[in-house]
This record gives C-alpha cells, sequence and structure tokens, in this order.
C-alpha cells in the first residue's frame, strides 16, 4: 500500500504540571505536542512514524470532521499505548515505530490537527519526547498491470475433432504446462546467487597504512 | 494483523534472500534438476512433486534446518525507518562508548606497530612461505620472540569501560537514593528476574533430569540416563536442528554431543567447507599479519598454561590464525555492535577502492581470546570441522562477550544480571563484599567474559556450554557466576578484602567445583 508523506508542523512540547514549574522539584511526566498542517486540506491518516526518546506511554488526539458543515471534534483514536514495557529500564525507549489506521479507536478521516500526549512515570530521565515524527496519508492507487490476454485466458478455441481422434494430447493442457515451464525459467532466469567473495586483499597486495580512526 | 503479516513476508523474504547465496540453495537446485529423470516427477504437478522428493529424501529438513538456524542466529527485521547502526545497537550513548572503546583499541594496535616498526602486513618471501607450510601443524614447537608484544585489552581494561558507562538522559545523581545501583554497572537495562528466569529456563527445574546430576553413580541409569541417551540417538537420527535444541537443555551424552553440536550450529562438513579452509590456510601462508603475533602471545600465556588445553596447542594456532583471514565472518558485524577496523592500501589513503578491513575479519583478538577454542578440541579432532564450529559459535554467543551493547546476552546486560541477582538473594553477602571493597563483579567478571573457559573443568564446561546453545542465550553465565557466589557465601562473609576473597581457595579453584554440586545444594536449583 503506498503513502505520501503529510507537510506537518510539530509545534515545540508544552509540559503538564502542577505548580510553578521552575521551583517543583519534581520532573513532569506529561508532555503535550500539537501537529497542524498548515497547508494542506483535511485527510485520512494511513500511518504515523517516529523514533521514540524515553517516552512510556503515548496518547493521540485527532481534531475530526464529521460531516461537512459541522465543527471539527477533538477525538480520542489512541489511548496509553505503550512504548516501553517498563519506565524504568531502557527497553524501547530509543526505538522505531509505527502506528497504521487500523489500530486507532476511531475511523482516521478528515483529519486537520493531531495532538499527541506523551507519559513517562518513571523519575529517573531527565527528558523524554518522540523524534522525526512522520504523518503519512494514503497514497494513490497502483495502476493494475494489464496482462496480456492470452496469458491469463487462453481463448479456448473450437477443438477439430480430427486431432483428439488422432490422439494427440489435449491443447488446453499442453498450454498450461507450458506455461508453467515458461513461469519456472523466468523464475530461474530472474534470481541471481550473491556469491561470497572471500578476498581481502586489493589485487594481492595487503600492505597496510597504520588503522584509520573514522 | 495486517502488520504482523507485512511483517512475516518480510523475514520471509530475507531469509529467502540469505539463503540463496548458500551452498545449500545451489545443492537444492542440483537435487531438482536431477529429481526430473525421475519416473514419479510428473510435469503437470511439476512444483508438488518435486516438494514430495524433497520431502522423503531428507532434502526438506536440511532447509527446515537452514532456516531455523538463521532465525537463531539474525535479529528480527527492524523497522523501515531505522537505520543500519540502529540495528547494531538500538541506544545511541552505547554506540558511542563502542566506538569510544574501538578507537582506544585501534591507538594501541597503531602504537604497537610504530614502536616495534613491525607492519601491520606483511607478504611471506617464497622460503617463509615454504617453511611455514611444512611445520604447519606443529607451530607450538616454534618460539618466535613475543617478548615486546603486548595484549591489545585485558578484561579488566574492558570491565572499567563498562564501569564508568553512563545514559546520558539517567539521573545520575551523586547524593545516594533509591535511584543509585549499588553495584558497579550504572546503566538500566531490563533483565530478567527471578520469575521470568524460572519460565526462561523450565527445563532446569528440580522435577526435570540434568545430565551431569542425574547420571552420577548413585543414580540407577534406568532412571534417567538411559531414555535420555536413547532420545539423544533418535535426535540425531531425524537430523533436526530444532529438536536437537530443545534435547540439549537437558545436557548431552558425551558420545552425542560432537553431531548435537554440529546438527544445532548446522554445520556439516561438505567439500566446499575444507576447500574454503585450506584457502585460509593459503592466506595465512602468504601473509603474515601483526594479529598472528598477538595470538600467539595469548595461545602461550593463557591456553598453554592450562592443564586441560595445552595439549591443543597446535590445534588452536591452525584455527585462530585462519580465523583472522576470513572475510565471511564481516557479515556478522549488521548486528553486532562492533566494527572492523579499517584501512588504506599504502600510498592510497582515502581512496575507496584500495579500503579494507584490518585483520580481514574484523576482529582484534585480546588476552584470553584463545580460551573460545580450547574446549572445542576436545570435541573436534578434524581442523576444518573445529574451524567451522568455532567460527559458528563466535558469530552466534561470544562476541556479545566483548563489545559494548544493550542486547539480552551482551555483557553489559550480563553483568547487571549477576549483580541484580546477587543483590537480590544474597543482599548480605552483596553488602558485605562492597564494604570490604570487593564488589563481586570485579571477581566474576572474568569468568563471565571468557565465558567460564580455563575456570570450570572441561566436562563441566561443556555441560555448561550445552546449555548456551540449548537456550540460544548467554544469560545463563550469569546465573551460575551468582549461584557460586550463593554456593560460598559462607566463606566469603569472613574475608576481609578483595585480594583475599580471590586468592583464597574458595573462588579460585572453581575446576574443582563440579556444576552439580553448585547446581544441586546451591545454585540454579536454589533460584526456584
Amino acid at each position: 500500500m503506498s503513502r505520501v508523506l503529510v507537510p506537518c508542523h510539530v509545534k515545540g512540547s508544552v509540559a503538564l504540571q502542577v505548580g510553578d514549574v521552575r521551583t517543583s522539584q519534581g520532573r513532569p511526566g506529561v508532555l503535550v505536542i500539537d501537529v497542524t498542517f498548515p497547508s494542506v486540506a483535511p485527510f485520512e491518516l494511513q500511518e504515523i512514524t517516529f523514533k521514540n526518546y524515553y517516552t512510556a506511554f503515548l496518547s493521540i488526539r485527532v481534531r475530526q470532521y464529521t460531516s461537512a458543515h459541522t465543527p471539527a471534534k477533538w477525538v480520542t483514536c489512541l489511548r496509553d499505548y505503550c512504548l516501553m514495557p517498563d519506565p524504568h529500564s531502557e527497553e524501547g525507549a530509543q526505538e522505531y515505530v509505527s502506528l497504521f489506521k487500523h489500530q486507532m479507536l476511531c475511523d482516521m478521516a478528515r483529519i486537520s490537527e493531531l495532538r499527541l500526549i506523551l507519559r513517562q512515570p518513571s523519575p529517573l530521565w531527565l527528558s523524554f519526547t518522540v523524534e522525526e515524527l512522520q504523518i503519512y496519508q494514503q497514497g494513490p492507487k497502483s495502476p493494475s498491470v494489464t496482462f496480456p490476454k492470452w496469458l491469463s485466458h487462453p481463448v479456448p478455441c473450437e477443438q477439430p475433432a480430427l486431432l483428439r481422434e488422432q490422439g494427440l494430447p489435449d491443447p488446453s493442457r499442453v498450454s498450461s504446462e507450458v506455461q508453467q515451464m515458461w513461469a519456472l525459467t523466468e523464475m530461474i532466469r530472474a534470481s541471481h546467487t550473491s556469491a561470497r567473495i572471500g578476498r581481502f586483499d586489493v589485487d594481492g597486495c595487503y600492505d597496510l597504512n597504520l588503522l584509520s580512526y573514522t | 494483523m495486517l502488520q504482523e503479516e507485512s511483517d512475516l513476508s518480510l523475514i520471509i523474504a530475507q531469509i529467502v534472500q540469505k539463503l540463496k547465496g548458500s551452498n545449500l540453495y545451489s545443492q537444492l537446485e542440483r537435487q531438482a534438476w536431477a529429481s526430473l529423470q525421475r519416473p514419479e516427477i510428473k510435469l503437470e504437478s511439476l512444483k508438488e512433486d518435486i516438494k514430495e522428493f524433497f520431502k522423503i529424501s531428507g532434502w526438506e529438513k536440511k532447509l527446515q534446518n537452514a532456516v531455523y538456524s538463521e532465525l537463531s542466529v539474525f535479529p528480527l527485521p527492524s523497522h523501515p525507518a531505522a537505520p543500519p547502526e540502529h540495528l547494531k545497537e538500538p541506544l545511541v550513548y552505547m554506540r558511542k562508548a563502542q566506538g569510544s572503546w574501538e578507537k582506544r583499541i585501534l591507538k594501541s594496535l597503531n602504537s604497537m606497530c610504530t614502536e616495534l616498526s613491525i607492519p601491520l602486513a606483511r607478504k611471506r618471501p617464497v622460503g617463509e612461505q615454504k617453511e611455514l607450510l611444512n611445520k604447519w601443524n606443529e607451530m607450538g614447537t616454534d618460539e618466535p620472540d613475543l617478548s615486546l608484544f603486548r595484549p591489545v585489552y585485558a578484561p579488566k581494561d574492558f570491565l572499567e569501560v563498562l564501569i564508568n558507562l553512563r545514559n546520558p538522559n539517567y539521573e545520575n545523581g551523586d547524593s545516594l537514593s533509591f535511584r543509585t545501583h549499588l553495584g558497579l554497572i550504572q546503566v538500566p537495562l531490563k533483565v530478567k528476574d527471578i520469575p521470568e528466569l524460572k519460565e526462561c529456563f523450565v527445563e532446569l527445574g528440580l522435577n526435570i533430569g540434568q545430565l551431569g546430576i542425574d547420571d552420577s553413580t548413585q543414580v540407577p541409569p534406568e532412571l534417567f540416563e538411559n531414555e535420555h541417551v536413547r532420545i539423544g540417538q533418535k535426535v540425531l537420527a531425524e537430523q533436526d536442528s530444532a529438536a536437537a535444541q530443545q534435547y540439549i537443555r537437558q545436557g548431552s551424552p558425551t558420545a552425542l554431543r560432537a553431531e548435537l553440536w554440529a546438527l544445532i550450529l548446522n554445520i556439516s562438513s561438505q567439500p566446499e567447507d575444507v576447500l574454503y579452509y585450506e584457502q585460509l590456510k593459503t592466506n595465512v601462508i602468504q601473509h603474515d599479519l601483526l594479529v598472528d603475533s598477538l595470538i600467539y602471545k595469548d595461545v602461550k600465556l593463557t591456553a598453554s598454561n592450562d592443564d586441560y588445553y595445552f595439549v591443543f596447542e597446535d590445534y588452536l594456532y591452525q584455527v585462530l590464525l585462519c580465523f583472522s583471514r576470513d572475510t565471511s565472518v564481516l557479515s556478522h558485524f549488521a548486528f553486532n555492535s562492533a566494527s572492523p577496523p579499517k584501512s588504506y592500501i599504502r600510498g592510497k589513503l582515502g581512496l575507496e577502492e584500495y579500503a579494507v578491513f584490518y585483520p580481514p575479519n574484523g576482529v582484534i583478538p585480546f588476552h584470553g581470546f584463545s580460551m573460545y577454542v580450547a574446549p572445542l578440541c576436545f570435541l573436534y579432532h578434524e581442523p576444518s570441522k573445529l574451524y567451522q564450529i568455532f567460527r559458528e559459535m563466535y558469530v552466534r554467543f561470544f562476541f556479545r562477550l566483548h563489545s559494548i551493547s544493550s542486547h539480552p546476552s551482551g555483557i553489559v546486560s550480563l553483568c547487571l544480571l549477576f549483580e541484580t541477582l546477587l543483590q537480590t538473594y544474597l543482599p548480605q553477602l552483596f553488602y558485605h563484599l562492597r564494604e570490604i571493597g570487593a564488589q563481586p563483579l570485579r571477581i566474576s567478571f572474568k569468568w563471565m567474559v571468557r565465558a567460564f573457559s580455563g575456570y570450570l573443568a572441561t566436562d563441566q564446561l561443556l555441560l555448561l556450554w550445552d546449555r548456551i546453545l540449548g537456550y540460544n542465550s548467554l544469560e545463563i553465565l550469569a546465573v551460575l557466576a551468582a549461584a557460586v557466589f550463593a554456593f560460598r557465601a559462607v566463606n566469603l562473609m569472613e574475608v576481609t578484602s578483595l585480594a583475599a576473597a580471590e586468592k583464597k581457595n574458595h573462588l579460585r579453584e572453581l575446576k574443582s567445583m563440579y556444576l552439580d554440586d553448585i547446581v544441586k545444594i546451591h545454585g540454579l536449583f536454589w533460584l526456584f
């Protein structure tokens, strides 16, 4: 299924915290990231991909137009999706994640805005966020490949009764066998082995400089 | 559901791509062509008939074993947006730490090169080549002057690097709080706790028979041993890798071990493999590498001084020197956090077409490296088979013991698992050792890095390595290390310094310990 990247504007994350951010000792455990699509009409969301950075749970809310004339409403489409099975340990902390339309709680048609709500309950991490956020909508359907008619539907031509009486094989059977052989030869021709080379020198020479630090 | 299906097709595509370049593929092709002459293969049902033929003749089983082998070794395909470095190691700070560590090793090797004025690689003159070929089977009798060479690093240097590993996003406060790790490892990797270990190592439970314990003289063989041997023979007759891996979790009978390991690692000595080994031997004869001297030095310092392994000295050279020239090992760097050192042909600095890896297999041996090979010499006597087994063991398991990664079988996770087990279940001992400045990891690190080779008696060691193969994981090393401390807890509570803890016979003479003593009385069964 093809997909098309939707240009988006990711606003800076806002921490939700009770009390004065500057004086309180604890770190915020909830962040909100707003994503807008300034130059795009409401679209159907196909996929969201991002790189996690120590976020434990993710909720997503979308602003959706249900019908042409009613104002857009905020709907929760993903609730507390777990990115880190153990928020205190590194598992899943820097993984690449994809979320698809079929994983969402509501249908993803006519989206105009996105709000990501990130939660990290563990006090061990200094910061958390998601990076490299990319939103995709469904791309145009790939054009159907048209096979030549004779390949997919051999036209049953009239069988002259004469042939059968002479004991020759049934033409439709022969044609299907030939078809299979052709397919096999095509497959063998198309495949190529990735052979191991095994040479470590360059034209027989292995006289080296010192090792490089890159 | 869609996601799982597409993941599955991706895995299948990857495995097919990998197998296409293998010997098995050409063999299957040849067999398929040859089978066309058989009367039961009909043209109209060609595909099904050939599949049936493969099933009957045992080729399907070989293919199954190859697929199972690929699944065991290769990590699952990662997210399409993830760069190749992510597959090597997902955590950025660990990648950086591994990079700095490698840079230190390269600097050390380069300075050795310039100080001793010895080139990294040198083509041998014809006379020298002939001489080496003549004494190929007795390289141990050679006594080259290795006094100026020093190992590039030893396990304790590596331990210092691991101790200093820090996650920049982690609260590494100076003041003690609930967040502080009391052990040496300060990174919060996920390690299994006892209930998870119980679930994972279910075949090591008290109610299931084990070789090495339930085949001792006091236990009549009818109870467990005979049946276990019979099943082992059946598994070998079926030539099924997955069944062998499951079977070996309860230990392998000595007579069947060599074949079982070869089956699990999917090693079958074909003429092509023997030829490949001979080609590597030719490469050793033609070029002399600085790394060879490091290998010589390591063998002389470690294996040659060991009561069990000194007889195999010549084999060790034959395997390790060839290992350094084997470019097929480079493919494992796709999922190893380490990277092979790079250099250029003299005079062609910076030109990519003259870039080469050094050594050709990208692995720089450290002090004790030869101990990975030594125990295998008891099982395999034919050099090319011994070589193949060692190479497969290295690219599946041993590389994780000397590179910095977050993998559950990586050395960092093993160290953290060991410390966590000890802290949780022997808190008094842990506290006491910490107070006298003898952090337990300082003692057990060298055991785990070498997978206990040289620290356990060989028959016990091979039983341990049976379990590594059976569970496809190195976590058992950390569990055994914790069990050893538990076994000697009473004595250890009495020591007053790190040196005393190490010197006293309690821990030094691991060799006299039997796994069944440790396991039965205190160790693994204690955990359950």
